[in-house]
C-alpha cells in the first residue's frame, strides 16, 4: 500500500520512527491551539480607520467602493452603479437571507433572479461573510444559499457589506469560521479570499482585468 | 516530462540568439524585480515573517509523517478522498482511473507544476480524455505544444506578436476570425473560448500552494480566476500535490502567503486565495460531486534525508528566477525540464538525475541574489555548489575541466608555486604582446576576444604588488 512505503520512507529520511505519543499531543495542541503568528501591525487600529484602509486597499486594486448610511439606500446604490457603467439591470442574487434586509421592490427596474449563477449572468450581487483591511480582502464562503458561482461567473459582481463586517487582519475570519463550525473543525467547501477584480499579466506583463472571473468588483459598504 | 537538461549549453546559445526571446526578457527583468522590492518595503515585518516561514516550513518537514496523516484523516473526514502515489505512473493512472469512472472527455486544469513533472497531459490524450489548460499563459504554451518557461509566468518568452499569431491561428474555426492587435482583445478573446470549456468540462484539476493539516484543506492562489471555475464547474476535483506542501494550520499557511505574492509578483495578496475542503455539501447549489487529493512523494521523501532538504521549503513563487542573471539572459526553457532559475539547478538534478542535469548547477555567477530574494531564505547558491562537488566527485565532467580543476587545485595548495607560475605568466603576456599592449585573439580564451581585446598586464601580479606595499 503506498500510504505505509511513503510514511515508512518519509521516516527513513527523518531518520527516526513513528513519534511517540508525547509528541504527537504536542503536536495536536500545536494544532488545535489556534495560536497566532507575527500579524502585520498595519491592520491594528480604531474600527472607524480599518474601513477607511480596507476601502484604500481595495481601490488600490482596482474594486471600486461606495459607502451608504443604512441598508434602505443598498438597492439604489446598485441602481446608480449599473446605469453609471452602462450594465444591464437584469441581476443575478444570491437567495442569502441577509441580502433580504434590503427594500429591492424600491427598485422595481432591478430584474432580479435569486440562485446560482449561469454562463449568461452579466451581474452578480452577494453578501461577504467578513473584510479584511490588511489588504483590502473579501471572504465569501459556500453554504446553500450561497453559491460560489456567483462569485466567478458574471462580468460584474457586486458586494454588499456591512461595515461591522470589516475587520483588519485575515486571522479574524479564521477564528470566525472556527467558532461557527463549533467542535467539527471543518470549513465551508469553498473559501473564498478576493482582493480586487480577476486579472492577468500573462501578455507581456500587461495588466488586464476580467481574464476569468469578474472584470468589476463593487463593493456597497452599509453604515459608518 | 521528457528532459532535455542535457542540452543545456546548446539550448542555452539558442537562447542568447533568440531575437523574440530576447525582446520578452528585458520587459521581464525589470518589472518583477522592482515590484517584489516595493512591496516589500511597504511592510515593515516582512523580514520577520520570511523567519517565520522558514520556521513553519521546516517544523512541517521535521513533523512530516504526523501531519500528512493527519491531513489526510481530515480530508476523508470531509467526504473527500486521498491517494498516495509513490511515482508518476501511480499518479498518472490514478487520475485515469477517477476521470474513467465519470466518462470524463474533457478534463480543464488549472496550473500545476505537478502535472508538468508527471506529463499528464499527454497521457489524458493517449487516453483519449482532452486536457485544458485555463491560466492564460499555460494556455499560450499548450496552444504553441510548448512548456511553461517560468514557473508563475508560463508564457514569459513569447511577445504579443507571438500570441496574436497563435490565436489567429487556433481560433480561426471558432468565430474569431481576424488577427488581434491589443492584449485587452487577446484576453477577451481567449475569456469567450475557455468560458465554454469550464462549462463543458467533466472534471477539473488543480495544484495546491497549502495543504492543510488542521481542516483537511487545499489552498490554491491565482488571479485569474481560472482555479475557481476549474473546481467549482465540474462534477469532479481532483487537487494534485506533493508531499512537502502541508502546514500545520490556517495561521500557518496565512504566514506564507503574507510573503508568497509579495515575492513572486509584488503584489500585497494575490487576487484569489481559494480553500476548499471536501466536497459540496448537502443543500449547496454548486460546488463538486467528489474531491480528490493526489498525494505524490516522487523523490521528495528521498530528498528529506539528504543534504538538500532545505529546497523543499520551497513555496514556487519564483522569485529567484525573477532575480537571476542568467535565467534573465537565457530564458527558462534553456533548462530543459519542469524548474528553471537557481529553483530548478538543485530540483531537477535531485529529482532526475546528476547526469542529466549536471550543467545546470553550473549556471549560475553565485552572485546570490536568489537566496537574498528566498522568502524561505534557501541557501540556492550553497547547494549549488554542493552539486558542483559532487558532479565532480562523480567523475562527470569532460577530462579537459576536471584536468583544469585539478592543476587549480594543485596550484592552491602551493602558494610558492602559485606566486612563481603567476609571475611568469604576466611575463609571458607583456613579451607576446610585445608593443601594442593588448591581444586580439588568444589560445583557451576564443569566447573572450570574439568582442574585444584581452589587455596585456601592466607591472607585476596582485601579490607582487601587495608585498611592494601597494595597498590602493
Amino acid at each position: 500500500m503506498s500510504r505505509a512505503r511513503i510514511i515508512e520512507s518519509v521516516r527513513r529520511g527523518l531518520g527516526r520512527g513513528e513519534l511517540p505519543e508525547q509528541a504527537k499531543a504536542a503536536l495536536v495542541a500545536r494544532l488545535n491551539g489556534g495560536g497566532n503568528n507575527l500579524i502585520p501591525a498595519r491592520s491594528a487600529r480604531p474600527h472607524a480607520e480599518q474601513v477607511a484602509l480596507f476601502v484604500e486597499m481595495a481601490q488600490g486594486v482596482q474594486a471600486s467602493v461606495a459607502r451608504v448610511d443604512g441598508g434602505a439606500a443598498v438597492p439604489g446604490a446598485v441602481a446608480d452603479y449599473l446605469a453609471q457603467h452602462n450594465l444591464p439591470s437584469d441581476i443575478v442574487m444570491a437567495p442569502d437571507e441577509a441580502l433580504d434586509a434590503y427594500p429591492w421592490a424600491a427598485r422595481p427596474l432591478l430584474n432580479m433572479r435569486r440562485g446560482k449563477a449561469e454562463d449568461s449572468d452579466q451581474v452578480s450581487i452577494t453578501g461577504a461573510e467578513m473584510a479584511f483591511a490588511e489588504t483590502g480582502t473579501l471572504m465569501l464562503t459556500s453554504a446553500g444559499a450561497r453559491p460560489s458561482t456567483l462569485n466567478f461567473l458574471p462580468e460584474t459582481h457586486i458586494v454588499v457589506l456591512r461595515a461591522e463586517q470589516i475587520t483588519g487582519a485575515y486571522e479574524e475570519g479564521w477564528k470566525y469560521l472556527r467558532a461557527r463550525a463549533g467542535d467539527v473543525a471543518t470549513l465551508p467547501r469553498t473559501v473564498n479570499l478576493i482582493t480586487g477584480p480577476s486579472r492577468t499579466g500573462d501578455i507581456e506583463q500587461t495588466m488586464q482585468l476580467g481574464a476569468h472571473g469578474p472584470r468589476r468588483l463593487h463593493i456597497i459598504i452599509v453604515g459608518p | 516530462m521528457q528532459s532535455t537538461s542535457h542540452d543545456f549549453i546548446a539550448r542555452s546559445r539558442a537562447g542568447l540568439a533568440d531575437g523574440d526571446l530576447q525582446q520578452a526578457l528585458a520587459r521581464f527583468q525589470t518589472g518583477f524585480t522592482a515590484k517584489r522590492a516595493e512591496a516589500a518595503a511597504r511592510l515593515p515585518e516582512f523580514e520577520a515573517l520570511r523567519d517565520e516561514a522558514v520556521e513553519i516550513k521546516n517544523h512541517s518537514l521535521e513533523h512530516l509523517d504526523f501531519y500528512l496523516d493527519y491531513f489526510a484523516a481530515k480530508v476523508e473526514e470531509s467526504g473527500g478522498t486521498v491517494h498516495w502515489c509513490v511515482t508518476p505512473e501511480e499518479a498518472r493512472q490514478t487520475i485515469l482511473e477517477i476521470c474513467q469512472a465519470v466518462g470524463a472527455r474533457t478534463v480543464t486544469k488549472s496550473k500545476s507544476m505537478i502535472g508538468e513533472e508527471i506529463a499528464l497531459n499527454p497521457f489524458l490524450e493517449e487516453n483519449n480524455i482532452e486536457p485544458i489548460e485555463t491560466d492564460l499563459g499555460e494556455y499560450i504554451v499548450q496552444l504553441a505544444e510548448e512548456y511553461p518557461s517560468h514557473i508563475i509566468a508560463p508564457a514569459v518568452h513569447k511577445t504579443k506578436d507571438q500570441v496574436a499569431d497563435l490565436f489567429y491561428r487556433h481560433h480561426k474555426g471558432r468565430g474569431a476570425d481576424r488577427r488581434l492587435e491589443g492584449v485587452e482583445e487577446l484576453v477577451s478573446e481567449a475569456r469567450a473560448m475557455l468560458r465554454q470549456r469550464f462549462i463543458a468540462a467533466d472534471v477539473g484539476i488543480t495544484g495546491a500552494n497549502f495543504l492543510v493539516a488542521e481542516t483537511g484543506t487545499t489552498a490554491i492562489v491565482t488571479n485569474e480566476g481560472n482555479g475557481d471555475l476549474t473546481q467549482i464547474l465540474p462534477r469532479v476535483h481532483i487537487v494534485l500535490a506533493t508531499l512537502e506542501k502541508v502546514v500545520p494550520t490556517l495561521e500557518d499557511m496565512t504566514t506564507i502567503l503574507r510573503v508568497l505574492a509579495r515575492s513572486a509578483t509584488g503584489q500585497e495578496f494575490s487576487t484569489y486565495t481559494t480553500l476548499s475542503t471536501g466536497p459540496k455539501r448537502p443543500g449547496d447549489m454548486d460546488g463538486p460531486d467528489a474531491f480528490h487529493v493526489i498525494l505524490l512523494d516522487n523523490g521528495r521523501s528521498r530528498l528529506l534525508g539528504s543534504a538538500y532538504r532545505d529546497i523543499l521549503r520551497c513555496i514556487k513563487c519564483g522569485a529567484c528566477m525573477n532575480h537571476c542573471p542568467v535565467y534573465g539572459s537565457i530564458g527558462g526553457h534553456a533548462y530543459g525540464w519542469v524548474y528553471p532559475g537557481p529553483v530548478g539547478a538543485v530540483l531537477t538534478p535531485n529529482l532526475i538525475g546528476l547526469k542529466e542535469a549536471r550543467h545546470l548547477p553550473n549556471a549560475s555567477t553565485f552572485c546570490g541574489r536568489c537566496e537574498a530574494v528566498c522568502p524561505v531564505r534557501i541557501p540556492l547558491p550553497g547547494l549549488m555548489r554542493r552539486l558542483r562537488q559532487e558532479e565532480f566527485d562523480a567523475k562527470l565532467l569532460a577530462p579537459r575541466y576536471r584536468l583544469g580543476l585539478s592543476l587549480w587545485a594543485w596550484f592552491a595548495r602551493h602558494p610558492g608555486f602559485y606566486h612563481l607560475a603567476g609571475a611568469l605568466g604576466v611575463g609571458l603576456l607583456r613579451l607576446l604582446a610585445a608593443r601594442r599592449g593588448r591581444f586580439a585573439r588568444l589560445p583557451f580564451a576564443g569566447g573572450w576576444t570574439a568582442g574585444r581585446d584581452m589587455p596585456a598586464p601592466e607591472g607585476g601580479s596582485f601579490h607582487a604588488q601587495w608585498r611592494r606595499g601597494r595597498r590602493v
